[in-house]
């Protein structure tokens, strides 16, 4: 779990947990939430992040554990993650092909 | 005490409507997470990296065809086709979804199996010997001890809020299979110089962050007081065992911050007063779990195709080399099936896999089957004359390899491939050295040699157990190994000392490889070892080879 750093435009950060009812990782965005890590909304501002984290934590009924995670902007704007535990969420385990990694092919079917 | 031997589960089907309704309860908005998290603990259901993870208790390790069925069962239906034997002989299943464990919990209680005390400051499953009941140099069968154990464990009213979780094993005999030293509470079966029986007790022991090897408490217990002095033990430690610091909650903390003595007088007093309340209906009850976990009845008959097979087939006669234990039964022998093939992960086995054993045990071995703690599967009592047969539709399934006990067979937690407290990755790791050493084709030439991964300090790959032992971390964000030395769960029950500074994963490989290239050079004989080799020389000439910058 990422710690200790501030969501600032140097070291974003993206709010992230896991489903309550299935269990999987998911990220938040902006009014909701998504499977697809590529979606979630960047915070850049620290405050800004905290409301969302509070907004995050109030939706109890939807998602379990939610944190701030550190995450970097991608070539395409898109949030990428810094640390490797992160990476792991997003793409599932590595001795099988299961988890996210199995999700986003399905979805691209 | 509640019964839940299979044929009593009403009990289980009440506790699986309860779990039910809490379910309900934490979807519709009544249970927040914080209320809910305890309940679910209760009934081994976690939250991992990537989804639920449910614990299923497997008492002692032992199973009956139908049970393994239903395990198979929930890993086809449930989950992704396949479930995670652990080194408490458990199984857990990697992916279930929440609003689906009560439909799986009600599966199992069908089947007499449960995931009750799986999590939790409570006692544990109690785990014994693989080969209990068939091993060759064991006192008397350690099954009906434990199967009482977890009798009166299960719903114990003043042991559901222990300082921290609670963990007993028990041996059969002075041979230990079960890293008795290793536990809260280690329990050897042994004889006065009467002929009677009764139990060696450990307390102390444990591994994770503070391992520390378990001390004798008491000599010689007698078995009609095993209930009274495990209560009187645990009464003592529920008293004065840290709750301010989870990190040193457990009994091993308790023992020796307080000093053995101490807790021995405490525990000695709280004996005479437990003793007088147990009015002997432990007893009659051991008399009639030693009824249930009666021998079979065995076949006394020629030993047929085996010893022709074993001349005609090369492979089959390297797996009975290793993957065979003695039996105390002419003629029979206890079969090993390693859940580590190649390119397999330690400890996972298929619905199929699950189903070809249940049949095979059912059909060949007396319908017993055994979860060992280095997540391997055991088919205790096999007559030889079947051997040929079984090793035929084990190699079909792709069960057949022959690496008990060598370089391969290594025990690895989850890791960061599934677990939420992991600060590295295990299974790639293992993954890795095995095939490693296949490529080189060393298995053979290294002989019996324990490789042991923990994916975090909590140690559920047993590291320090490991002759060699591999913890993983997080350092400065990369994944980083390290490695000890010289530990051992079994003959000489000893704590693996780190050797040096840490490996990044890809330097893990080359790193064992030295040692074991190193080993190669210094064995006496092929008949040492590498854990021997390590005794007699000490730890420099390891650290050399782990080192060659610092040599």
């Amino acid at each position: 779990m990422s710690k200790g750093f501030t969501p600032s435009a140097a070291t974003p950060a993206v709010i992230t947990a896991n489903d309550l009812r299935q269990g999987h990782c998911v990220w938040m965005l902006d009014g909701g939430w998504t499977s697809d890590p590529a979606e979630a909304q960047l915070y850049e501002d620290e405050a800004i992040a905290d409301l969302a984290l509070l907004d995050a934590i109030s939706q109890d009924n939807l998602v379990v554990g939610p944190y701030l995670a550190e995450a970097r902007r991608g070539p395409d704007g898109r949030p990428e993650p810094t640390h490797f535990r992160e990476a792991f969420r997003r793409r599932g385990p590595s001795n099988y092909f299961h988890g996210k990694q199995a999700e986003l092919e399905a979805s691209n079917v | 005490m509640f019964d839940v031997r299979p044929q009593h589960n009403e009990y289980l089907r009440h506790r699986s409507a309860q779990f039910r309704r809490q379910v309900e309860r934490r979807l519709d908005g009544s249970l927040t997470e914080e209320e809910f998290r305890p309940l679910r603990l209760m009934n081994g259901v976690y939250l991992q990296l990537h989804a639920y993870m449910l614990r299923v208790a497997i008492p002692y390790g032992t199973l009956k065809p139908d049970q393994m069925r239903t395990l198979a069962l929930l890993a086809e239906k449930w989950d992704k086709g396949y479930g995670h034997f652990t080194t408490r002989q458990n199984i857990q299943y990697n992916w279930p979804k929440l609003v689906d464990i009560p439909d799986m919990l009600d599966a199992l209680a069908d089947a007499g199996l449960h995931a009750i005390q799986t999590s939790g400051n409570t006692i544990r499953n109690v785990t014994t010997d693989a080969f209990a009941g068939a091993a060759a140099d064991e006192v008397t069968d350690p099954r009906p001890y434990a199967e009482l154990l977890r009798m009166w464990s299960t719903d114990h009213g003043e042991f559901q809020f222990l300082p921290r979780k609670f963990k007993i094993a028990i041996s059969g005999g002075d041979k230990d299979r079960a890293v008795i030293a290793a536990h809260d509470i280690g329990l050897r079966l042994r004889q006065n110089e009467a002929g009677e029986l009764g139990f060696q007790v450990w307390i102390g022991g444990g591994l994770g962050r503070t391992p520390l090897l378990g001390q004798v408490v008491r000599e010689f217990l007698p078995e009609a007081d095993l209930l009274p002095y495990v209560e009187a033990i645990i009464s003592a430690y529920n008293l004065a065992g840290r709750r301010d610091n989870k990190y040193k909650a457990r009994i091993k903390i308790t023992v020796a911050e307080r000093g053995l003595d101490v807790m021995r007088e405490e525990i000695e007093a709280e004996f005479l007063n437990r003793r007088a309340a147990f009015t002997g209906v432990d007893q009659a009850l051991l008399d009639e779990l030693k009824a249930v976990y009666a021998a079979p009845e065995f076949r006394h008959e020629g030993e047929g195709d085996f010893e022709a097979t074993r001349a005609a087939n090369a492979a089959f006669r390297s797996w009975t080399d290793t993957n065979l234990s003695a039996h105390r039964i002419p003629g029979y022998a206890s079969v090993t099936v390693t859940l580590k093939g190649r390119g397999t992960t330690p400890g996972d086995a298929s619905a199929e896999q699950m189903r070809l054993l249940a049949d095979l045990a059912q059909q060949y071995g007396h319908s017993d089957i055994r979860i060992a703690h280095d997540q391997n599967v055991v088919l205790p009592h096999v007559h030889k004359s079947d051997l040929p047969a079984i090793y035929a539709a084990l190699k079909d399934a792709g069960l057949a390899t022959a690496n008990a006990g060598l370089i391969s067979d290594i025990v690895a937690c989850p890791g960061m491939d599934y677990c939420t407290l992991a600060t590295a990755r295990s299974i790639p790791i293992a993954q890795d050295i095995a095939e490693h050493f296949r490529q080189r084709e060393l298995e053979d030439d290294i002989g019996k040699i324990d490789i042991r991964i923990s994916g975090c300090i909590n140690a559920c790959g047993h590291h320090h157990l490991g002759h060699i032992g591999i913890l993983g971390l997080d350092r400065a964000g990369v994944e980083n190994y390290q490695i000890t030395l010289g530990g051992d769960g079994y003959d000489i029950p000893a704590i693996g000392q780190r050797a040096g500074a840490g490996f990044p994963a890809e330097e893990v490989v080359p790193a064992i490889d030295r040692l074991i290239d190193t080993y190669l050079d210094l064995r006496e004989s092929e008949e040492e070892r590498f854990i021997d080799a390590y005794r007699r020389l000490g730890v420099a000439p390891f650290k050399a080879a782990l080192y060659p910058a610092d040599a």
